[in-house]
């Protein structure tokens, strides 16, 4: 009776349910926690290019006492209303999805570091990063100060690079190299900032290299070109704010 | 297979929770009929994720609940587990237990879902997990299967975190994050980069199975 085609296929159906059941039940009651956990994630990462938020403990406050955010386009113009016509909202733009879109019709969100109380007193811009490492995705924030050139601070993060090697771009050491360098040249054009290949050299007197990762050239290569790239799409937004002030820049 | 079905002896109605029988399922994984050092299962895990103690102990103790909860399932369905499809029926129900340990961690632990999102997954891969079922709960009663579980699980435990400590202290100089060196020697102490990458597990695990070999006095035999 066990091995009847019956019996088989009815306990593979059983068991299916079973187990379908007990998996989209855990999903549906977690779901809301996981969401509340990936938003507290993001809002760490973004808090992270600015400051160092270890053992900081109210990551949710900080931050809305702190950052004001908003949306622009490809062309540099503040973005309101997604194509459904609901409110954007800059957190909630899935970089990673844009990434896949062609670069003019991405959304671009912007973060302001303001101080506090004081939206237009903002101390630094924020803006996302996306890019592929040697193996996988790897995307950041890139802080930049109010001339909109020298940087103020980085996070990276990553899928699934070597642990040891480049994976070590999560690592503040190597981020923190990339302090006080500069996104522009005398001249006003983009150059970014370049990971050089090697380790230990001192780049100090020059603001757009910084020191490699021994080992990790691949991803440091993808790094290079990751804030390239996404320097060059905010480059309108950039030049529209550098020249009308703050009145693009404020919602 | 690399371990042989514990005969099933006959159990008395007196036996005691933990008697002398049941107390080996639990100590024999341990040392000796350890899965990783003696069985040699469980490697690639070993390997990945214990650069640091944190993230092993996380590893470990969802290791444990998924052989122990497999274990329990399997068990409690032998009688009905129809042979032909047995493999498939194991698979999903670790499939299951591992999808809800990551679920688990991405709502609560969601630093630690990060960092080990694709080895909790493999979890499902682990030699040790489906051959404990094979060998075991297929034809045993619950509470021994959970007690087989949990000492194989304990066994795969202990060794990852004997592993990530050597590579945490010696690769990064702290334990548990903790920075010991820097405590005790002052900041500049080079630590050695080997022990980050996957080799410097390879080292490790290799340096334990000579030692403990050499103490049991256990040889593979063809």
């Amino acid at each position: 009776m066990r091995q009847s085609n019956v019996y088989v296929i009815t306990f593979s159906i059983i068991l299916t349910v079973v187990l379908g059941l007990l998996l989209s039940g855990t999903s549906q009651i977690l779901g809301p926690k996981q969401k509340v956990a990936i938003e507290l994630d993001t809002k760490k990462q973004i808090l992270g290019a600015v400051m160092d938020i270890e053992g900081e403990q109210d990551i949710l406050g900080l931050y809305q006492k702190r950052i004001s955010s908003f949306v622009v386009d490809a062309n540099g113009e503040i973005v309101e209303k997604n194509e459904k016509g609901e409110t954007l909202i800059a957190e909630n733009v899935d970089v990673a999805k844009n990434y896949k879109k062609a670069p003019e019709d991405r959304l671009y969100p912007v973060f302001k570091f303001h101080a506090e109380g004081n939206e237009d007193d903002v101390e630094s811009y924020i803006l996302p990063l996306y890019g592929a490492g040697l193996w996988d995705a790897i995307w950041g924030y890139l802080a930049l100060d109010t001339d909109f050139n020298t940087i103020k601070g980085v996070v990276f993060a990553h899928a699934g690079e070597t642990p040891g090697l480049g994976a070590r771009i999560t690592e503040d050491g190597v981020q923190a190299r990339y302090d006080g360098k500069q996104i522009f040249d005398e001249n006003g054009e983009l150059v970014a900032v370049e990971m050089m290949k090697g380790e230990g050299k001192d780049y100090s007197d020059d603001p757009h290299k910084v020191d490699g990762m021994s080992g990790a050239t691949i991803t440091a290569n993808g790094v290079n070109a990751m804030l390239k790239n996404y320097i060059s799409h905010y480059q309108p937004y950039i030049s529209k704010a550098k020249s009308g002030g703050d009145a693009v820049a404020i919602k | 297979m690399s371990t042989e079905t514990i005969d099933k002896p006959v159990v008395k109605e007196s036996e005691a929770l933990l008697s002398k029988r049941r107390r080996k399922l639990i100590s024999d994984p341990l040392n000796d009929d350890n899965p990783v050092t003696v069985q040699v299962l469980g490697i690639c895990s070993a390997l990945a994720v214990t650069t640091q103690m944190k993230p092993t102990l996380v590893m470990a103790i969802s290791v444990i609940f998924v052989v122990v909860m497999s274990n329990l399932a399997i068990s409690l369905l032998r009688n009905t587990i129809p042979s032909r499809v047995r493999i498939i029926v194991q698979l999903a129900v670790v499939a299951t237990l591992v999808t809800l340990v990551s679920e688990f961690l991405k709502a609560f632990a969601y630093d630690m879902y990060k960092e080990l999102s694709v080895f909790i997954g493999l979890i499902i891969t682990n030699c040790i997990v489906m051959g404990r079922l094979e060998a075991f709960a297929l034809g045993n009663k619950p509470y021994d299967s959970i007690l087989d579980g949990f000492g194989s699980a304990l066994g795969y435990a202990w060794i990852i975190l004997a592993v990530a400590f050597f590579r945490e202290i010696w690769g990064s100089g702290s334990v548990f994050g903790y920075k010991v060196f820097e405590e005790v020697f002052g900041a500049n102490i080079a630590t050695n980069g080997l022990m980050v990458s996957p080799v410097g597990a390879f080292i490790i695990l290799g340096l334990i199975i000579w030692v403990q070999r050499t103490k049991t006095g256990y040889v593979e035999h063809n």
